[in-house]
This record gives C-alpha cells, structure tokens and sequence, in this order.
C-alpha cells in the first residue's frame, strides 16, 4: 500500500517535532502511569480484599466477652438476620523465640474441634491445620514464620496464663482477618514480633480456663440484615457475661487499614491525573496552535487543491494522536513498573495470598482513552480553527499582532524598562491567556513537588508530637487485668527498668444524644513524665478532674463543643453510665483518644488506684536482662517496644517518602521541561525574524538571549506562589481524603519545603530554556530575513 | 470559437474592514475560453487576484455571478467549492508554497492522492523538466525549480483550468523564463484554460490574450496576433 503524501507529511512532521513532542508525551506519560498505578492499585487491592473475603468467609460482626457459656451460642444463632454464629476463646500470650532477645506478642484463636473454622476460614501456606486432640500443637500466620524462618516442625515457648509451654509449629497460614497484622500498642506490623497462632479449641480452653465456655463470636449475617440491630441484640445477650460491645468491619483493625490505603489511593486518583492530563492538553494546544500559525499557507494549499475540512482538521488531531500514542505507550510501561513496585511494597504491609490483576485491561483502556481525549481536547479548537481558515486567507501571511499601549506600557515607561525587557512584557501581555496557562503548568510543577514533600513535613509533626511529647516511654507492659497501682513496685525490681509509671484504660462507649463512638479513656497521675496529654501548641497538660479531654476528631464526631456533658458508657465490671463535661479538645494524629483524671476515673469505678498498663523506660545497656525477666512475668498480656517501633516505622516510611519524592522530582522535572520547552521553541519560532533583526543591529547574543530566556524565568517566578497555594490545596485535599479514625494527618508545610520545589522547578525552567537558547547561536540571519514568514 | 471556460457578471467583491469598505473588484464581466492562455496585468490592488481566487474557489464574490462551464460557483458552500476545486482547478502560487517536509514526487502526489484521473507524479514532473530531482525535498531545490514543481502539482490531475498568481514573481528571469515554457508546454499540449497574473508587462506577450485591470474593473483587452516564445522574452 503506497502512502497518502498527507500521511507522510504527518510522520515527518512528527518526527521533526520529536523533542516537543516527546516533552508533551512524557507529561502525558505521567497522567497515564499514574492513573493506572493509583486506579488500577484501587482496584486490584478492592477485587482482590472481596475475593479473599469471599472465598474465606470474612465474618461481618465482631462480639468480645469476658466469659460467656457455650449454651449461649444458639440463643445468638437465633437472632433474626444471623446466619452463623461461631465462638471461640482469643488470647494474648508473651512469646520466647528462641534466638531473639525482646519479648514478642502472640495473639490466640482457637481452632474448632471439628478442625476449619465456618468463619475467617485460614488458608494454609504449609504443613498441615493442628490435630484437634493436640495440646501443644499450633499454625502460626505465615509473615511470622518466615520473618522468624520458622517451618512446620519448629517450635517456640509462650506464657500461657502464666504457665510456660513449648508449642510445635505444624503449619503456617493466612487469614483473611490479617491483612494487616498489627499487633497490640503498635504503629504498624511487626512481623517478627506479632505472632498470630492458631490452637486448637480444647487446648486453648484448658490453657485459659475457659472450658464450656468462649470469649468471642464471630457472625456472618444474612445479606439485607440490619447490622445495627443485630449488633442491639447480641449486646444485649453478651451484657451480664462481659460484653464490651459488638463491632462491624468498619472497627476491625486489618479491614480499617486495607479500606484506608483504598481510600488514599482513591484520593491520589482524583488529585494527580487531572493534573497531568490538564497540562498536556494545553501544552498540545499550544504547541499545535504554533504549527497552525507556521502552517497557514500549506494550509490554504491544501484546501486550494481540493482537501476537505475535516480531512485538514484529522490531520492535526493525527499529530495530537500520535504525540498521545507515545505518552501513553510509555505511560503504561512506566505505571506497569511502578504498579509492580507498589504492589512489591503492600506486599510489606498487607498479606494477601493473592492479588487479582481482573480489571486490569480495563485500566489500560481507561487510562488510554483518557489520554487521548485530552490531546484531542487540547487539539481539536486548533484543528477546528486549521480547518476554519479561508482558504484564499490562508495563503496570506497573517497580520501582524497587534500591540496596544496600555496601562502596562505607562507602568513600563515609568520603571525606564530596557527595550528588551519591553518586549518580554508586552510579549506576555499580548498574549494573556497562553502567558496564564504556562505559569498555571508551572505551578502545578511545583504544587506537586511541594504536596509530595508535605508528607515529610507532615510526618515530622507527627512523631514530634506523638513520641517526642505524648509518648516517651520506651516500653508499655500491658496487663492481663487491672493491677492495684501498688503492684507497679514490684516492676521497679525489673532490671535495666529505669522510670516506671501507671496508666488505667477503660473501654467505653462515648454518647452525645444519637451520635456515639467505642472508643477508650485513658488517666495517668497528673506528674506523669512518660505519657501525656499534649495541647494544641504543644503543652504538656494535666487533665483535670471531673471532665474529660478528647481528640478533636473525636469531638467533632460526636458534635461536640467544650463544656458540652459527654455520656460514657463503661463496657467492663459494673457497666455504669456516668456523665462527664467536656473540658478541652487536643490534637491528636494517631487514634482517637479520650482521657480523664486518674484519680476521677477511679473514683468513678468506686475502686482503689488501679492500673492496666505500665509504662516504662529502660536502660540500653540491660535490655536483654530486662526482656528475660518480662518472659518471667505471668500477669503480662502483651507489650510494645515504643522505641523499636519507631525506628522501625521511621526507618520504612523514610524509604517510601524516598522513593516517592524522587518519582515527584522527575514528575515536577517532566512538566516543568514539557511546558518551559515548548514555550520557548514556539517564542523562538514565532520571535525569529524580531531576534535575527536584533542580532542585525548589532545586539549581541547574550542580549538576545535574555529576550528568550527572560521571558521563560518571568512565568517560571509568576507561577511560584500560586504553586504554593496550589500545593498545599492538594496536601490539604490530601489529608482530608486520608484522615479516618485509625490517625490523620497534620496540615504542616515547612517553608523549606516550598523554597526546595520552587528551586527545582526554577533551575529545570532555565535549564530548558537555555537549551532553546542555543538556537539563536545557530540563527542564520540572512536565511530568516529572506523568507518569508 | 472554443466555449467559454468563466464566464463573470458584473462581479464585486467589497472588503469591509470596519472603518473603510475597499472595492477589490467593481462589476466586472469577461468570458476565458479553452485553451486559452490569458495574462492579467494590473497595479497592485486592482483586483487581479482577488479574480483569480474567485474563479478557482477560494473567496467568494459579495455580488454578481460567476460560472465555470454550466456551474454557477456564485452560492456555493464550502464543500461544493472543495469539490470544484479539486476536481477542475489546478493552482500555481508565487511563493511556491510547496510542503517542506515533502519531495518534489510527494508534493505532486498530494494532489494525484484525492483527484479522479491524475497522472503518475512523475510524469508530471517530467512535464516540468525535473525528472531528475524527483526525491529531493524543497530546501534542496532551487527557486525556479519549486515553481516548476508547484507547477507540476497543479496540472497533475489534469485540470480544466491552470490558475497561476505571480508564477515568476520570485525568480530571475532565467529561472522564470523555465518555469514560463512549463506553463506554455501544458498549455499547448494538455489544452489546459491558463491564466496567469503577472507585474511583469513582458510576459504579456506570450499570451493569447491581455486583460489590463484598474480600480477593480477591466480597463482593456487586447489579443496578440503573433506570440512570442518564453525564450524571447527577456526581462
């Protein structure tokens, strides 16, 4: 087949065009590869949670008692709306590995006696499910394993209700109920240090002295069911054998976490694409818009020999077509790699045994068809205006712009601007709406340079706060039960133990007419130096008697105001309800926390000074001493290396902000070359007759230049502070989409933060700019003055 | 004598520019006939091109009437006038307005691609003299060469009419004196209706026909008895 001339006019001008076509593409690139990493990482984590929840049976509703009788079960199986009920008895048991020297925390459930549970139903990775009978027999959740190198056969001790056991590894699994597997106390996973162990029924019964008896239902509900009303009635059964009250998949760690990474993903959806697709469709109509203008007269040509309207206007929206076919050729392989590498990082965090790619073709063609829609909307007002053009008009060179004196030249004559400066401002003034949209690109650059730093600064604050302030303490033991404070003394003989202070916790649920929250009160001695309650400008302050604090979240939550009563519902011992005034609201960025005075909420519980959790600073130099005694201690529910913790999670987020600034940089470096390149091609274009005149007269080169680049660097300075405000517009949109009751994040932006995008984007400006600027080195002043334009 | 090819009536074509209304063209009525090779001669702004862009499609008038043959092109859309272009009317420019990213077989192949009964691009340009610079692009061409390429564009598809403004206009005369023995090497041997405007009074005499324009209207008509080969004429 022999090639229409049109055609390869159109191929040879594309390829003419590479450098400005390829900067359009890469930011295109960008917009694509950015939706199929965030959309298509939204999807595949949403399809691959249903199907996982599906398959294995997720239960929809939680119910934690103290002790509650087997012959209990069918009484809640017979609520309306339920269409199985399980139970089965948890626990927390302290674990010594062999070969570690901290103590690490295990989470039991019990395995039913007929073997598989009918709920949250394990897959097994390998090895075999503990034979029923057993007494020492275990699965443990497979990231412990293979964090620790454990295979079925290997075994390990845990404090079993202040009994040591040997247990025996004879399978690893996962679960469906952790995804994420977050252990008590803690910031994110541990892998090695959080244990989930699956036992059998009678042997986790007669270790916990549970016989007869269960500390938990699951529920699967019938699909139509209230939810609300189902949970009303199991309350209601479970109340006299301490029910702390049932919760749905929304209070359920591991769905709380795998739903917020959705959601932020979601929100990244709808901020970051727009933006990139936005800019390549300005930058395809300015750099279209140019060819047209250069193209007049071939133009008329073609429509004097015969050429239709639309075969012109097709022509140009080809070489819109093609300038997306490359972005979004390569923005699918670059959001390929970027989406294995996302995924390489929940990998990390989230255990799925799977991850389902489905819907992936259908993100390729969304992400496809979307960036060709917006070349073809950048295109199609020049395409239509090519093929508007009169024909006998377009064989005439068009008239030359017209210049008016203005407000802006009496200003300039005012300032005794130079002449070329005179230029590079009429130049912007000419053309408003292009000047406009090059500085709106620009300060998209830097807006997202500066949202993607946010983090870092946000982050700060958070840590700062939490640990540096709240949270000093480097380990919080935590109580099977309430202790008399007194007993804290004996922890005082802990080696390596250096400050040791009390902390009574007392879930609740918080009542302000319809509107309530779960949720748990906190009191500490008001001389507590380890946790604290930190306001708003960063004061340590006691709370004081007779009130409460809360979290702003919290209080926003529930409507309301200081000084409002806040009901609280205690969902242990004698379930009283009390009514407490509000007396201040803090700032808080990881959960949702309440706090009262020790003493008040002691007095409220009508008990001597109790404690639940102890928190603790250790001396380094007796951190093994200190941890062999903790494997000693029988009254030990669980504990959290606050310090390990945070190193840890700093030591991860560090090198998921690296890496995600980097990609920012080359995002922000992308737009900024796409839009300062192109804009001073098309100057240059459009300005080589009036510059090869300057060079003429005897300008000189760097005098010309500054024409050229001077121009470039005034919008490139114009867009810097509307890309802050732009900026933290996205980070703004950014912390709303991602705040949940899990933690939110603080709106802190440093100004480092936007002086180092402003850098970036200001030195990536004059780069591009100077390398158009070489071009006038190599103008041929005679050859442009003899033709004509 | 041959049919009329054009036929005009009272034709005008007013500019408005908003301040000033300027007369292009002011009633003018004449009749081209096959194979008639005809030169318009005239000051700038007497309205010779804006004649030229009416006849071949391109503008249309503000009044009066225009045919081609049996087609009044007065109260044509645009995409009757497309049509007619493409189908009738071959065009040769001043400024050659050749397509730089295309060779000479290219640029003549824009035309053989949408037009019903072309030539070979080459046998085109073999018409103009240029066989051997088929594949070279413009900016490897000289002057006169393009314009004989452009040339060649226009009469690859056999148009009834040839409609040339100012062919020589950017070219010595040496240069011009070959892309004028194109012209007349069509005109005779394809019979093509050629008309040319030229500033240039000399040229005058190799064609059939003369008409002088003024202020917008025909201010004389004259015929040549004898013509004069593009080689004698000198300038």
């Amino acid at each position: 087949m022999v090639m229409h001339a049109l055609d390869r006019k159109l191929l040879r001008d594309f390829f003419r065009l590479w450098a400005q076509v390829l900067a359009i593409s890469m930011v295109l690139a960008c917009g694509v590869a950015a939706l199929l990493t965030s959309f298509g990482m939204y999807q595949a984590l949403g399809d691959s949670r249903d199907a996982y929840y599906g398959r294995n049976r997720l239960a929809d509703l939680w119910a934690p008692a103290r002790r509650a009788p087997m012959s209990l079960l069918p009484e809640i199986a017979a609520i309306p709306g339920i269409r199985t009920a399980e139970a089965r008895t948890e626990g927390m048991v302290m674990l010594d590995l062999p070969g570690r020297e901290e103590v690490a925390v295990g989470q039991i459930l019990s395995l039913p006696a007929s073997g598989e549970p009918l709920l949250n139903l394990p897959i097994l990775r390998s090895g075999r499910l503990p034979d029923p009978d057993a007494e020492a027999e275990v699965a443990v959740n497979e990231p412990f394993a293979l964090a620790n190198g454990y295979r079925p056969g290997d075994r390990f001790s845990a404090n079993l209700n202040g009994a040591r056991r040997e247990l025996t590894i004879t399978g690893t699994v996962l679960s469906p109920e952790f995804i994420y597997a977050l252990g008590p106390g803690a910031l994110m996973p541990d892998k090695e240090g959080f244990a989930v162990i699956w036992m059998p029924e009678r042997a986790v019964q007669a270790a916990f002295d549970m016989s007869g008896a269960f500390n938990s239902v699951t529920i699967a509900l019938y699909a139509g069911a209230s939810e609300a009303e189902v949970i009303d009635r199991l309350d209601a059964l479970l109340d006299p054998y301490g029910g702390t009250g049932a919760y749905g998949r929304d209070r359920q760690i591991s769905d709380s976490f795998v739903s917020s990474e959705m959601d932020q993903l979601w929100t990244m959806t709808v901020v970051l694409p727009p933006i990139f697709f936005g800019v390549a469709a300005f930058l395809v109509n300015m750099v279209l818009g140019r060819i047209v203008a250069l193209e007049r007269s071939e133009i008329g040509l073609l429509k004097a020999l015969g050429y239709s309207n639309t075969a012109i206007a097709m022509h140009y929206l080809m070489l819109a077509g093609l300038t997306a076919v490359v972005g979004i050729l390569v923005g699918w392989g670059f959001g390929a790699w970027m989406a294995h590498g996302l995924a390489t990082l929940y990998a990390d965090f989230f255990n799925f045994p799977y991850l389902i790619f489905r819907g992936s073709w259908t993100v390729y063609a969304i992400s496809g068809l979307i960036g060709l829609g917006s070349a073809a909307f950048g295109a199609l007002r020049v395409a239509l205006k090519a093929a508007r053009l009169p024909p006998a008009v377009a064989m005439q060179p068009p008239a030359p712009p017209r210049f008016r004196r203005g407000l802006i030249d009496r200003i300039m004559a005012r300032l005794r601007l130079s002449q070329p400066a005179m230029m590079i401002l009429r130049n912007l003034v000419r053309w408003p709406i292009r000047a406009a949209a090059s500085a709106l690109g620009l300060s998209m650059a830097v807006a997202v340079l500066a949202a993607a730093s946010f983090f870092d600064d946000a982050l700060d604050k958070m840590l700062d706060t939490t640990f540096g302030l709240a949270n000093r303490q480097d380990v919080v033991l935590m109580f099977t039960e309430d202790l008399p404070e007194i007993s804290l003394d004996e922890l005082r003989s802990l080696p390596g133990a250096m400050q040791i202070e009390g902390q009574l916790s007392e879930a609740v649920i918080l009542r302000n007419g319809h509107l309530e929250k779960h949720t748990g009160i906190e009191a500490r001695r008001p001389d507590s130096d380890l946790s604290r309650v930190v306001t708003d400008a960063g004061r340590v302050t006691a709370v004081a008697p007779g009130g409460l604090v809360l979290t702003e979240r919290l209080a926003e939550q529930l409507g309301l105001a200081i000084g409002d009563p806040v009901e609280v519902e205690f969902l242990s011992g004698r379930r009283e309800t009390v009514s407490l005034p509000l007396h201040a609201t803090i700032p808080q960025y990881i959960g949702l926390g309440a706090y009262a005075d020790f003493e008040t909420l002691n007095a409220i519980r009508r008990q001597a000074p109790r404690v639940s959790v102890a928190n603790v600073t250790i001396d380094e130099a007796h951190r093994a001493e200190f941890h062999r005694a903790l494997n000693e201690m029988p009254a030990l529910a669980g504990t959290a290396m606050l310090t390990d913790m945070l190193r840890s999670f700093k030591d991860t987020i560090q090198k998921n902000i690296d890496i995600t600034a980097t990609v920012y940089i080359v995002i922000a470096v992308l737009i900024t070359v796409g839009v300062t390149y192109n804009g001073a091609r098309i100057q240059l274009s459009e300005r080589a007759r009036e510059l090869a005149s300057l060079r003429i007269l005897g300008f000189s080169r760097g005098e010309v230049s500054f024409i050229l680049v001077g121009e470039t660097m005034v919008l490139a300075l114009l867009a810097q502070p509307f890309g802050w405000l732009a900026g933290m517009g996205i980070a703004w949109a950014f912390t709303q989409g991602v705040t949940s009751d899990l933690y939110e994040i603080p709106f802190v932006i440093v100004p480092s933060t936007f002086a180092r995008a402003s850098l970036i984007v200001l030195v990536t400006a004059l780069v591009s700019a100077l390398i158009v600027r070489r071009r006038i080195d190599r103008l041929d002043l005679v050859a442009v003055m003899k033709t004509r334009e | 004598m041959a049919p009329p090819v054009f036929r005009t009536e009272n034709l005008t074509k007013v500019y408005d520019t908003g301040k000033v209304k300027v007369h292009a063209l002011a009633g003018v009525d004449l009749e081209l006939y096959e194979g008639e090779l005809t030169v318009l001669l005239g000051p700038s702004g007497s309205g010779k091109s804006t004649l030229l862009n009416i006849l071949g499609g391109l503008d249309t008038a503000t009044s009066g009437r225009v045919w081609f043959r049996d087609l009044e092109l007065t109260g044509m859309g645009d995409r009757q006038l497309t049509a007619y272009r493409r189908d009738h009317v071959g065009f040769v420019f001043q400024f050659y307005n050749l397509v730089a990213s295309l060779t000479a077989r290219e640029n003549v192949q824009l035309v053989t691609d949408v037009s019903k009964h072309p030539m070979r691009p080459a046998e085109a340009l073999a018409l103009v003299g240029l066989e051997p610079r088929l594949d070279h692009f413009p900016a490897e061409l000289s002057g006169g060469e393009q314009q004989r390429v452009a040339i060649a564009r226009a009469i690859a598809k056999r148009p009834e009419v040839l409609l040339c403004d100012e062919p020589t206009g950017a070219l010595d005369s040496k240069t011009g004196v070959q892309v004028l023995e194109a012209l007349q090497r069509v005109n005779d041997e394809l019979g093509t209706a050629t008309v040319v405007i030229t500033h240039n009074a000399m040229i005058r005499k190799m064609a059939h026909r003369v008409l002088r324009f003024q202020d917008g209207r025909i201010s004389s008509v004259e015929t040549n008895d004898t013509r004069l080969a593009p080689s004698e004429i000198e300038w």
